[in-house]
């Protein structure tokens, strides 16, 4: 399969981003617009023939889906070290093209109506395309050191989007929070990738990953150091994917998801629910063979844990927060959570790859899904210009493809058949059951608060009373309403694509069934869920005040997540800035600074102390003379006594 | 002439030139002709290097060797290898685009451009000399002007910090010549004359006692310029006081005679030294790592930020030169030359900030990014380089130096490899509050409608120094192997 075109897919956003970023003065917006969805649509296109071309034209080749990479030498560390740049083509590379090309083609869309008459119109485009391109470069990176410098690209572009109106105050402060929190969390995958690159002497996903099929384990050989009783390379993998929870907004590093909502909502949408979030269930998923073949899956139940605790309690987080942009954020955060602790659950070959196989599917769907969300709720948002639920209210008259598309998803998310949602999360929790019952439980209740929240938002924004709005609402542009027409469609048939042939972690496939039983316990939770919504918020009453109360200060808490902010908060400015920087820049000024002055100084008074003694004064040189003299004198009859 | 001698006659025909100038554009026109020769030559030097490297496998090429004074056998000894051509090219280009940043300089025009001419003579003849003491010449050549520069047209408490600045500086070389004279008086230890050839004293044995003794005075004398923890306080006092231009091409030039001493002189001449302080120095090298990106998130001076910024970056390079290997040193030569691009955009884009707003006060400026587009999105670009971000140059470098830190498996190198690494997120952190407070956010500067947009020259000023920050971040393999190269005979003998 020849797939040099594929490199086109990156380069034709990197081309428009080029090309808008220097003349962003001088294009009209008009035509920045439609240069960017045409540029997205080029992309899209090539991305639907790659995935044509490789699973229907090249198909498996021994069995297997194959894994086809084409690279060069970008730069030289030592003489087996070197980053290489290329791309690398096999079957969850390839579903990632799909997703983030037809979320970026939806999102370019719907920003040509939402961004109207924005002064910084062809900017934002120019930053859609950016992130697009090194979202599809780290995608397609072959190696370990490719996938962080696109990494790094991401999460660049993902701060100029959220800083996007950066005459806000708080947009600025977001936008800087979730840099420097993810870039904290890179620094362990940095460190990661240090320790990797020393012990295996190399960076190549291929190398790494490679499994001899005979003993089924991997090829890979290192030298068996320890640290702190496991093995360096469970080290490396565990601050690697220490990177990969900063990304995907994992506890405890998912304190900047919530305020990245100040960017707007289009970009929410792309970066902050379909595509940048789960890169970090990418990497995991790249690096899967070893996660699960070094030490027993140690680093992978690491994977799972914190899966599946920042799930649950970003899912609870969800339930009392009132800004629906920070609720679809949890949520984001909590499916990401079910896709990681998916991940790690998983086994490698055959049906016990389920969770993989799962984990991939949810974020496919997910990303079809909770785009519509954003999508959903920046078309409301875009009505009656607030962000707030109690601005909200019976808008379903007003907005009649938002409300339906909207509900397509709350049910998609939910777990309700024949949604896509239904079909991936069921996988992930027959996953779970086969390997790890506290976790099935944790997820099954996941699910149940899921279809609670997200229902509690539909009731909020579409039933219930008419606000007094400043202008009568409306249904939102051809623009607006066509990705989400067609993420509805995506929301329903993406449950029918038959993943498990596809997508696997020893990329053979296999059949998978639906499990009625779990299917079942599944569905009649998120009914629950749904029928709770029901009764709390379809019509308004103070039931649920009342039942808030009652859970107390469990209630406050998770209205304030937890208190995770302010726990950052302390540690920054009261440690890092008043008890480590502070001190340092004292320090300087005072003992180091002081200390050379002090010698300056110094010497300025010794010389004025000194200066008298050349006094010009005959008398004082024949005195100091003779002193001269007789201490010589002195000194030599003592020394030749 | 040899195509060596030219960098160092060509300014000096500038200055001759510039002393018959009336004013201000006829000084200007000058300059800027001199520097813009003097780029064309470092480009086309760049070019007959590797033409030259093709055939040639000596340690040096373009070497040339006249004898100077008999008595003490000083030759004027030159020539370059892969390391002094990035080196010259990098001086170009920030004299240039300092000349182009003066363009408005009106207080004695002449005399500024003179000085900073001369600087730069120093700075060239560093580079190219092969021999201790013609080196050590042209390294005071380039440092004295300084005092004038700042002293003279200067800001704030400009004599105390020019005063500063030159006395540490001048102490520094005070022990450096000690340390020079020691290596000539050991030069003889194998049998011959006494001989300041630096490509000859490194075939010599100088007994251990010597190298012990001199090491650290030749590493301290350098590294005082490299702002090596603690010596570095002149820097801050002398960039906040010193004009732009100087500060561009003290930060992006001057300080990088440092770093290219340190492994041209002492590390190279003196291996044994090296083994035996290379860990003392190590630990101070990366105490300033950190110890500068800490210092620098309380600063609220931009430049005072940026100096403090150096002294982090600048430790870097320190850092990589003493672990000693080739990944890490070729890891410190870009990281000399992707900072001398950087720091010199940063005091560029300051000094543009602050003749327009009067004010380097982070807390009086903000939001400047809508009404100075271009400035703002340049400061962001340079900011996104400064922090190690991909695609610019100090990802390249870093990447060079933490990898290379990491080749030592033992726990010391290891612990302080990782304290380094953690620098990144430290600067991240100074440099999002800097660009989020001065130009993102609301406006907060009095009549700021009408602040000029950047001008021609400005603009010029800078796309000279991003070009080459991008051009090495997108594609670095080809300087990253130039250098590699040249590291080898050096990297061998201290390893021997």
């Amino acid at each position: 399969m020849n797939i040099c075109y594929i490199y086109l897919i990156p380069l034709i956003p990197l081309a428009v981003f080029l090309l808008l970023g220097i003349n962003s003065k001088r294009i009209k917006p008009a035509i920045s617009g439609y240069i960017g969805v045409l540029g997205l649509l080029s992309s899209f296109s090539l991305s639907v023939y790659a995935a044509y071309q490789y699973f229907f034209v090249l198909g498996k080749v021994d069995g297997a889906y194959p894994q086809i990479v084409d690279k060069t030498v970008w730069l030289n560390f030592t003489e087996t070290l070197h980053i290489d740049m290329g791309i690398m083509v096999d079957s969850i590379s390839i579903m990632m093209l799909i997703v983030v090309t037809t979320i970026s083609l939806m999102v370019h869309i719907y920003s040509r109506g939402y961004m109207k008459g924005d002064d910084g119109y062809t900017r934002f485009f120019a930053y859609l395309s950016l992130f697009t391109f090194s979202m599809l470069g780290l995608v397609l990176a072959t190696n370990l050191f490719q996938i962080y410098i696109f990494w790094e690209l991401v999460g660049v572009s993902s701060y100029l989007l959220i800083g996007y109106y950066y005459t806000k105050p708080s947009a600025v402060s977001a936008a800087k929070k979730a840099f420097i929190v993810t870039r904290f969390a890179d620094l362990g995958f940095l460190i990661g990738i240090l320790i990797m690159g020393y012990y295996t002497g190399t960076f190549d996903f291929k190398t790494l990953n490679a499994v001899n099929p005979e003993t089924g384990e991997l090829v890979l050989n290192w030298a068996s150091t320890s640290f702190m009783g496991l093995s360096v390379i469970t080290w490396g993998l565990i601050l690697i994917f220490m990177g990969g929870a900063g990304k995907s907004a994992m506890m405890p590093f998912h304190i900047w998801l919530p305020d990245a909502m100040e960017g707007p909502t289009p970009v929410s949408a792309l970066i902050h629910a379909a595509t940048m979030v789960v890169a970090g269930v990418y990497l995991v998923a790249r690096l899967f063979p070893m996660f699960y073949f070094v030490e027993d899956c140690f680093a992978l139940n690491i994977v799972a844990w914190v899966g599946g605790i920042s799930s649950l309690f970003a899912a609870i987080i969800a339930i009392t927060q009132t800004d629906i942009k920070r609720v679809l954020a949890f949520s984001t955060m909590s499916q990401i959570g079910y896709m990681m602790m998916a991940l790690g659950v998983s086994g490698y070959e055959g049906h016990e790859g389920v969770g993989y196989m799962a984990s991939m599917f949810h974020l496919f769907t997910h990303a079809m899904f909770k785009a519509l969300l954003f999508l959903g709720a920046g078309s409301v948002i875009h009505a009656v210009h607030s962000n707030y639920l109690k601005d909200m209210g019976g808008l379903r008259k007003y907005m009649p493809i938002t409300n339906i598309t909207f509900l397509i998803a709350a049910f998609a998310i939910a777990g309700v058949p024949p949604f896509a949602g239904f079909w991936s999360k069921d996988e992930i929790l027959v996953a779970a059951f086969e390997n790890n019952q506290l976790l099935y439980y944790s997820g099954v209740l996941v699910a149940g608060l899921t279809a609670f929240y997200m229902f509690r938002i539909y009731f909020g924004i579409f039933w219930g009373k008419d606000r007094t709005y400043e202008h009568t609402p409306h249904e939102s542009p051809m623009s607006m309403a066509f990705p989400l027409l067609f993420l509805a469609v995506m929301s329903v048939v993406a449950g029918f694509i038959p993943f498990s042939e596809f997508i696997t972690a020893d990329n053979k496939g296999f059949e998978a069934h639906l499990n009625y039983p779990l299917a079942a316990i599944a569905v009649g939770v998120g009914v629950i869920g749904i029928a709770l919504a029901w009764i709390f918020y379809k019509k308004e009453n103070s039931l649920s005040d009342k039942y808030a109360k009652s859970f107390g200060v469990f209630y406050k808490w998770a209205y304030h997540k937890f208190y995770f902010d302010e726990l950052y908060l302390f540690i920054t400015k009261k440690i890092i800035f008043d008890r480590i920087s502070a001190p340092t820049a004292w320090f300087d000024k005072k003992v180091v600074d002081g200390t050379m002055e002090g010698i300056g100084n110094k010497t300025v008074v010794v010389s004025n102390k000194i200066k008298g003694i050349q006094s010009g004064k005959l008398q004082d040189y024949a005195f100091a003379f003779i002193v001269g003299v007789v201490v010589l004198a002195g000194v030599f009859i003592y020394l030749w006594k | 002439m040899d195509i060596l001698t030219l960098f160092v006659v060509v300014p000096i025909v500038t200055v001759l030139g510039l002393v018959f100038t009336k004013n201000l554009k006829q000084a200007r026109t000058v300059s800027m002709v001199g520097s813009l020769v003097q780029l064309a030559m470092a480009i086309n030097l760049v070019f007959a290097y590797v033409k030259e490297r093709a055939v040639n496998d000596s340690i040096m090429v373009f070497t040339k060797d006249l004898v100077w004074f008999k008595h003490f056998n000083i030759h004027y000894n030159i020539g370059v290898d892969g390391i002094s051509v990035v080196m010259i090219l990098l001086t170009a280009i920030v004299v240039l685009a300092g000349v182009f940043i003066s363009w408005k300089m009106e207080e004695l025009p002449k005399e500024f451009f003179i000085s900073l001419l001369v600087l730069s003579t120093g700075v060239y003849g560093f580079f190219i000399s092969l021999d201790l003491f013609t080196m050590f010449v042209f390294f005071e050549i380039a440092v004295i002007p300084m005092y004038l520069l700042i002293g003279i047209w200067g800001s704030g408490p400009k004599e105390y910090s020019a005063m500063k600045l030159t006395l540490m500086l001048m102490g520094a070389s005070a022990i450096l010549l000690v340390g020079i004279l020691g290596i000539y008086m050991n030069s003889n230890a194998d049998g011959g004359d006494l001989t300041f050839s630096i490509l000859e004293i490194a075939k010599v044995n100088i007994p251990f006692e010597a190298q012990k003794l001199f090491f650290p005075m030749v590493f301290v004398g350098f590294a005082v310029l490299g702002a090596l923890f603690p010596f570095h306080t002149w820097s801050p006092d002398g960039h906040a006081s010193a004009p732009t231009a100087v500060s561009m091409l003290h930060a992006g030039v001057l300080m990088k005679l440092g770093g290219y001493g340190v492994f041209r002189v002492a590390m190279y001449l003196l291996p044994e030294g090296t083994l035996h302080w290379t860990d003392f120095f190590l630990v101070l090298a990366a105490t300033g790592v950190v110890y500068g990106a800490y210092a620098a998130i309380k600063q609220t001076d931009l430049k005072y930020i940026n100096a403090y910024a150096s002294v982090s970056h600048l430790g870097l390079v320190l850092f990589a030169l003493l672990m000693l290997n080739k990944t890490a040193w070729n890891g410190a030569i870009i990281q000399s030359l992707s900072h001398g691009f950087l720091t010199a955009m940063f005091f560029a884009l300051i000094g543009m900030v602050y003749g327009r707003t009067h004010t380097r006060d982070i807390n009086k400026i903000g939001g400047m990014m809508k009404i100075l587009p271009f400035i703002g999105a340049i400061y962001v670009i340079t900011g996104m380089a400064y922090l190690g971000l991909p695609g610019f140059s100090g990802f390249v470098a870093e990447m060079n130096i933490f990898v290379g830190g990491f080749q030592h498996p033992d726990m010391f190198h290891r612990v302080l490899t990782v304290l380094a690494v953690s620098s990144i997120v430290v600067t991240a952190v100074y440099i999002l509050r800097l660009v989020g407070k001065i130009m993102m956010g609301p406006l907060e500067t009095n009549n700021v409608e009408n602040l000029p947009k950047a001008t021609w020259y400005e603009k010029t000023g800078i796309l000279l120094l991003l070009i080459p920050v991008i051009a090495i971040g997108v594609a670095p393999l080809w300087l990253s192997d130039m250098i590699r190269e040249s590291i080898q005979p050096f990297i061998q003998g201290v390893l021997r």
